[in-house]
């Protein structure tokens, strides 16, 4: 018999790095605090508002789900509160305040804890919820917009008088290229020069936490510095969204504008922070270099020549499909293994 | 100087030598008793040539190994067999061993000095096996055997390993200040036995006072025959005392899975391994005391201390003052050593530091599920896919991990350690192992 040990032992090794998973949830979320706040100037406090009741609903249905299926309740691991404030992050402003509820069950309930949990989901929990949405609330999914106020009012107005949901109505750049041709957008923005500038600050219509590429920029390399994320995944997303764009997103081939495309829409929360995700991307560097292009180029097509006027959430759950398959064929490179390889013992 | 390493993966753990790296090595006061296991290291377990109540000298043989792979193990005081039971043992739980009380009033032995180079290659080798030389460094494969390479292997370098890359351990650091001169004569030492000329001494750059003490002793033998002894700075990282990683790193070769250094002409010894052998040679002094770190945060004080083999832990923390907010004892280093779970347990030959660590220093918490972050495999040294391995075990499917390389793995444990989710992947790679060779 074992005697019983006076210490704790355990299998070596003995001492391990700080960082932990939750660590890297709650950096994640916080890195998206500024974009939340230029969000509430651009769109009123109903982006606060939909965003709190985004990340409680996942946390709510994360507990519930858990506790349904006898697991240890995890919600303070930061998980689902990433979750729903990626939810929210890409919904329009002006949604009923109790659709993330129902973003959040399809995310947390379907795509993730009934997937297995935290690890084994194979799609993107918060993507799940928008697409969940956008199937059954097609209407308040693609027209619940608001005009940023920063177009019409100044500044301090914005913070007396919130954004509401009867606030000027208008439509995305996205539609307004998919519907009338980008001449009708630099129209609309007095000049290209006037779009680059607003779409890269921010200021313009979309989804709560798609506006502002500078913003989404700045998160994403902090990330990087913290070396929570690496440029694999963003950067060739970016770089083959705007190849495709240049080659298909004009009236003649090779005359699109790639810079429009890369700025508008969610592609830069995307490319930063939903095709980044641990579980649902592959795990090697070169697997996941592929990926970003399946992410970059699939935005693009589906934009381009697709039903709708933004494609990044279903060319990221696509290329999601892919990840478990693309993690069997991508291993990583082996130092010196045995010379006489053994017989491959995937029977 | 740049310093060289290995191929891929590596850790910068926190290294936690300032305990320890400034304090000359000191001779602990023998204890009133002490404890020999019957098996200190690989290989069959010896069997007592003493008898209770026998009288024993310091240096003794107190037990062999007739025909099977192994080594003697010597009595390491002067005094009575106190009997011959099982105790408490480091990583067998218990096994038998040899008690001997020692005689208070029996003067330490002395040994002189002879010339090792009027000696033949063989009788090179029979000293050192009379010595019961094995390998210090951890797993203790006799040192004789190991010095005896296969006819065919051409083996053209010898290796010391001066990484000491565990974290806390700094044994070899403070012999290479305190004895260069006896690293480098065992390093001819093994040159002759092995019959070849060249040596290269591997040194990770935070011990740039060791480089420089063991360069200067290396240049000042030089002259004495026409072997080469030299010294090489590595960079400071994880795990790049391991021994396919530190050939690589010292000489670009690559040790083929399922392979042995002699297949890339190469054998690695250790700095402690190195200078007992020297001592085995010239002195002819067995091995049965041993240089060890006494480190860790619980410990009152910390020490490089020369113990005599079969010391309790006991002795050693009653000599260093006790402990506090005492939460896990390791033998060896915090990547590789293990944790034991008894303080009754005796310093042996390859015990080449103990850590007494408090709860600010390990980690008891629990693990939680893959988040595939892909860290552990760009730590992994051998480009090895740890998560799976993981996954597969917690699935039941441990036995088809043999794609992974899983065989590659030495646990070193860099996956563990950058695991977010703190997954026991070290242990997960063991239950693989064991898993495919129940399969057969």
């Amino acid at each position: 018999m074992i005697p019983k040990p006076d210490w704790a032992v355990s299998v070596s090794p003995h001492i391990r790095k700080g960082t932990t998973t939750s660590q890297i949830m709650w950096t994640v979320s916080a890195t998206l605090a500024p974009v939340l706040i230029l969000s509430i100037y651009n769109f009123g406090f109903r982006s606060l508002i939909i965003t709190i009741v985004s990340v409680l609903s996942c946390m709510l249905v994360e507990a519930i789900s858990q506790k349904a299926m006898g697991r240890a309740v995890s919600v303070k691991d930061g998980s689902a509160v990433l979750t729903g404030i990626l939810l929210a992050f890409v919904i329009p402003p002006g949604v009923p305040y109790y659709l993330p509820l129902i973003g959040a069950v399809a995310a947390i309930f379907i795509a993730k804890e009934l997937m297995g949990g935290l690890g084994y989901n194979v799609w993107n929990p918060a993507l799940v919820g928008r697409a969940f949405l956008q199937a059954s609330f097609p209407v308040a999914i693609t027209t619940a917009w608001i005009a940023p106020q920063q177009l019409a009012k100044s500044a301090w107005d914005v913070f007396l008088s919130p954004g509401s949901a009867d606030a000027i109505s208008t439509a995305t750049p996205l539609s307004v290229i998919k519907q009338y041709g980008i001449t009708a957008l630099t129209h609309q923005f007095g000049g290209l020069d006037s779009i680059y500038w607003n779409f890269f600050l921010g200021f313009k219509p979309g989804c709560i936490g798609e506006t502002s590429a500078l913003l989404i920029l700045l998160g994403g390399l902090y990330l990087m510095a913290r070396k929570i994320i690496t440029w694999h995944i963003p950067v060739s997303t970016l770089v083959s969204a705007a190849i495709v764009a240049w080659i298909f997103g004009g009236q003649t081939w090779f005359s699109g504008n790639p810079l429009v495309h890369v700025l508008s829409g969610g592609l830069m929360l995307g490319a930063f922070y939903m095709a980044t995700d641990y579980v649902t991307s592959p795990t090697l560097k070169s697997a996941q270099l592929i990926f970003g292009v399946g992410v970059g180029g699939l935005t693009v097509l589906i934009r381009l020549k697709g039903g709708y006027p933004e494609g990044v959430c279903y060319a990221i759950l696509l290329m999601n499909c892919l990840t478990p398959a693309m993690d069997e064929w991508f291993k990583p490179r082996r130092f010196a293994p045995p010379k006489a390889a053994p017989v491959a013992a995937a029977k | 100087m740049a310093g060289t390493t290995f191929a891929k993966g590596g850790i910068h753990p926190e290294e936690h030598k300032e305990l320890s790296e400034r304090l000359a090595i000191e001779e602990m006061p023998p204890p009133s008793q002490v404890v020999l296991p019957l098996s200190m290291h690989f290989g069959a377990i010896a069997q007592p040539i003493v008898k209770k109540k026998q009288e024993v000298q310091e240096g003794e043989v107190i037990a062999v190994v007739e025909k099977a792979l192994g080594a003697s193990i010597h009595s390491s005081v002067t005094g009575v067999v106190k009997a011959i039971e099982p105790r408490p043992h480091p990583t067998m739980v218990r096994c038998e061993a040899v008690i001997i009380d020692r005689d208070p009033s029996a003067p330490p032995r002395s040994y002189e000095v002879d010339d090792w180079r009027k000696l033949s290659r063989e009788q090179l080798l029979a000293r050192i096996k009379e010595a019961g030389i094995v390998g210090l460094g951890g797993a203790g494969f006799p040192t004789h055997v190991k010095l005896s390479p296969p006819p065919g292997a051409k083996v053209d370098t010898l290796v010391l390993n001066g990484a000491e890359c565990e974290p806390y351990l700094t044994t070899d650091h403070r012999l290479m200040l305190e004895y260069p001169e006896k690293v480098v004569e065992g390093a001819r030492i093994i040159l002759k036995v092995l019959g070849i000329k060249q040596c290269v001494i591997g040194i990770e750059l935070n011990k740039a006072d060791a480089i420089n003490v063991m360069n200067k002793a290396a240049a000042q033998s030089s002259e004495k025959d026409d072997t080469v002894v030299r010294v090489q700075g590595m960079q400071v990282k994880y795990p790049q005392g391991s021994e396919k990683q530190l050939i690589y790193s010292l000489t670009k070769r690559s040790v083929p899975g399922g392979g042995l250094p002699f297949d890339v002409g190469v054998i690695v010894q250790n700095i402690s391994t190195t200078m007992a052998i020297f001592e085995a040679v010239s002195m002819q002094k067995p091995l049965y005391e041993k240089v060890a770190t006494f480190s860790g945060r619980a410990l009152n004080r910390q020490a490089n201390l020369k113990v005599k083999v079969g010391t309790l832990l006991s002795d050693v923390v009653e000599y260093l003052g006790g402990t506090k907010d005492l939460v896990k004892i390791v033998s060896g280093g915090p990547m590789m050593g293990f944790a034991v779970s008894s303080i009754d347990i005796p310093v042996t030959k390859t015990t080449s530091g103990v850590l007494f660590l408090n709860s600010s220093e390990t980690d008891l918490g629990e693990f939680g599920p893959c988040i595939h972050c892909g860290w552990c495999m760009e730590a992994c040294p051998m480009g090895l896919s740890p998560k799976e391995v993981g996954l597969y075990v917690e699935a039941g499917k441990g036995h088809l991990t043999e794609k992974f390389g899983i065989f590659d793995c030495f646990e070193c444990g860099c996956c563990a350690y950058v695991c977010p989710a703190k997954r026991p992947l070290v242990q997960f790679a063991r239950l693989a192992k064991i898993a495919i060779k129940k399969r057969g």
